[in-house]
């Protein structure tokens, strides 16, 4: 009895927050220490850069207040390393929730950084980067140093958004961390979900589950649909290689193999972003914290 | 003369009957997971109310999106087409007819003899129909029959950015975090929802008279708030969720003249 109760007040769409601090690299001695804040719709994420590389990073949920947002997950950053605010040269921030970033020297928009963010993770060969956020997805077309070259952006709807998919993560009752690799134990790939609104999505979803499908095939078929939504915007915005995926669902394996499958290119492979911080779901703060620097240095040389 | 018209929504079926062209009964049941089932029960319910039988009935028009699960009728009619019909038999001088379901909405243009000129629909997105209001109904956790008259007591609407019903559900408890009041939070989400509505009528062109249709046409809040996007007064019919239903019996009284003739 208690089990069940437990088990009812489970919130699936929950995802973990965490911290991360790279000590090998020592921050004494060095002197250009910057941080990019992104303030999402879902999701804050923090990233501290000494000499434009990592040394902690942030991921946690957006509160209903932004400044307090900011606050929370440039504190969590700074916990247990031996800097503070004081320290920093220049403070970029980015997100939805950008102007509201106390702390921050200059708000860019997360379009610029996560084209700038994706460039530093994976390399100069990035031409595309598809940002699936919690309440928008971007698809960004960038050159060789990450500018912006031209970009296309769906934030009316939550068809193919984080959000989305934490909606189908509680009402399959299905922890959010696990539902791409859930949505690929099938036999065959079930035609997508007809309706793209999250909300008819839902009521499909049910028909569906009466019917006799199974959570995993029923998962499939949204999934499915999400990712073809997804694709057809890299199609409008117009896909060169590489193609990479920042945000919440680049962990997303069913999001991002359909995406490969629909679109017919590979993403180039995450980064061990255990290990070495280079995590895509940070990419809007890692290239915020990297603009803070260029925008330090240039402020220098004047 | 007797003729039914049965509409079969995405969350309830309506049931029209006709004698000689006068309105002597109606009915109606929830849709749930068995449309044809509840199609069944609301055409019993309508047949009982009049003292008639199926057999009495000289034909039947479906429409609705589940019209095809209606086999015993004798002929369909689109939503469009049963709005257009509807609207100029109940206000002759209706010339757009906005018609707002569960799951859909819809604006259509007509002639005075109530045919179908053009129209928009919305079908994509939960955004400017019923559902919407109900969603955020539960978030502001108000009973639905209370959203209205609870949004007519706002003096001001709270900005809210609610273009999707997922988002909305999003910013409405976050507003009740700001200790923003109920009411202006329930006059906001009317007036996002008006947004859309309106957008549609205006692509359409405004043609006086404009009459509101469908199960949203009941909440006071809606009417009043696309009364003030449309900048023009919307009658609204008695009953006006029947309004699909009785076009579809009009059109089963058409055929029956066209036959006779």
């Amino acid at each position: 009895m208690k089990e069940t109760l437990k088990n009812e007040n489970t919130e699936y769409w929950r995802w973990q927050e965490y911290h991360k601090i790279f000590p090998a690299k020592s921050w004494k001695n060095k002197n250009l220490i910057t941080a990019g804040v992104d303030v999402g719709s879902v999701g804050s994420k923090a990233a501290v850069m000494i000499d434009g590389e990592i040394y902690s990073y942030v991921i946690m949920r957006t509160g209903s207040n932004s400044p307090d947002s900011a606050k929370k997950v440039m504190g969590w950053a700074l916990e247990g390393t031996e800097l503070k605010l004081d320290d920093f040269k220049y403070i970029v921030g980015t997100g939805y929730g950008r102007v509201n970033v106390p702390m921050a020297n200059k708000a860019i928009t997360e379009i610029a950084c996560h084209a700038k963010g994706a460039n530093y993770i994976w390399g100069p060969s990035v031409r595309t980067v598809l940002d699936v956020g919690g309440q928008d997805i971007k698809a960004i077309r960038c050159d060789e140093t990450g500018r912006v070259t031209s970009f296309l952006m769906n934030d009316k709807c939550a068809a193919g958004t984080g959000r989305g998919m934490e909606v189908f993560a509680d009402l399959l009752k299905v922890p959010i961390e696990e539902i791409g690799e859930f949505s690929l134990r099938i036999d065959e790939e079930p035609p997508p979900v007809s309706c793209t609104c999250v909300a008819f999505a839902k009521t499909e979803a049910m028909g569906l589950l009466r019917k006799g499908w199974s959570k995993e095939k029923v998962l499939a078929a949204y999934t499915r649909a999400m990712a073809v939504r997804m694709g057809n915007l890299v199609n409008r915005v117009g896909l060169e290689k590489e193609l990479v995926i920042t945000g919440g669902q680049s962990k997303n394996i069913g999001i991002v193999s359909r995406i490969e499958n629909i679109l017919g290119v590979k993403c180039l492979p995450t980064p061990n972003w255990r290990e070495n911080g280079l995590d895509p779901m940070v990419a809007g703060a890692i290239g915020a914290a990297l603009l803070a620097k260029a925008l330090y240095e240039k402020s220098q040389k004047i | 003369v007797i003729t039914a018209g049965i509409d079969l929504g995405t969350q309830s079926v309506k049931v029209v009957i006709l004698k000689d062209g006068g309105v002597i009964s109606r009915g109606q049941a929830f849709s749930g997971f068995e449309p044809a089932k509840a199609a069944e029960q609301a055409v019993g319910e309508a047949l009982k109310k009049a003292k008639l039988t199926l057999t009495n009935v000289n034909h039947i028009t479906a429409t609705g999106s589940g019209m095809d699960m209606a086999p015993y009728a004798n002929s369909t009619i689109s939503m469009m087409g049963a709005d257009a019909k509807a609207g100029v038999c109940l206000f002759p001088k209706a010339r757009t007819i906005v018609d707002i379901g569960a799951e859909e909405a819809r604006a259509v243009k007509c002639d005075e003899k109530g045919v179908m000129i053009d129209f928009v629909v919305n079908e994509r997105c939960a955004a400017g129909a019923g559902t919407f209001i109900e969603a955020m109904a539960r978030a502001l956790e108000v009973k639905l029959e209370e959203m209205g008259p609870l949004s007519l007591k706002a003096e001001r609407a709270s900005p809210i950015n609610a273009t999707c019903v997922i988002f909305g559900e999003s910013d409405v408890v976050s507003l009740i975090h700001r200790q923003e009041s109920k009411p202006e939070i329930a006059r906001a989400i009317f007036d996002a929802m008006a947004d859309r509505v309106s957008s549609m009528v205006f692509r359409l062109g405004v043609n006086p008279d404009v009459v509101l249709v469908g199960g949203v046409a009941k909440d006071v809040g809606f009417v009043a708030s696309l009364k003030r996007k449309l900048g023009i007064d919307v009658l609204i019919p008695e009953n006006p969720e029947f309004a699909g239903a009785l076009g579809a019996a009009l059109n089963a009284a058409s055929r029956i003249r066209e036959m006779q003739q």
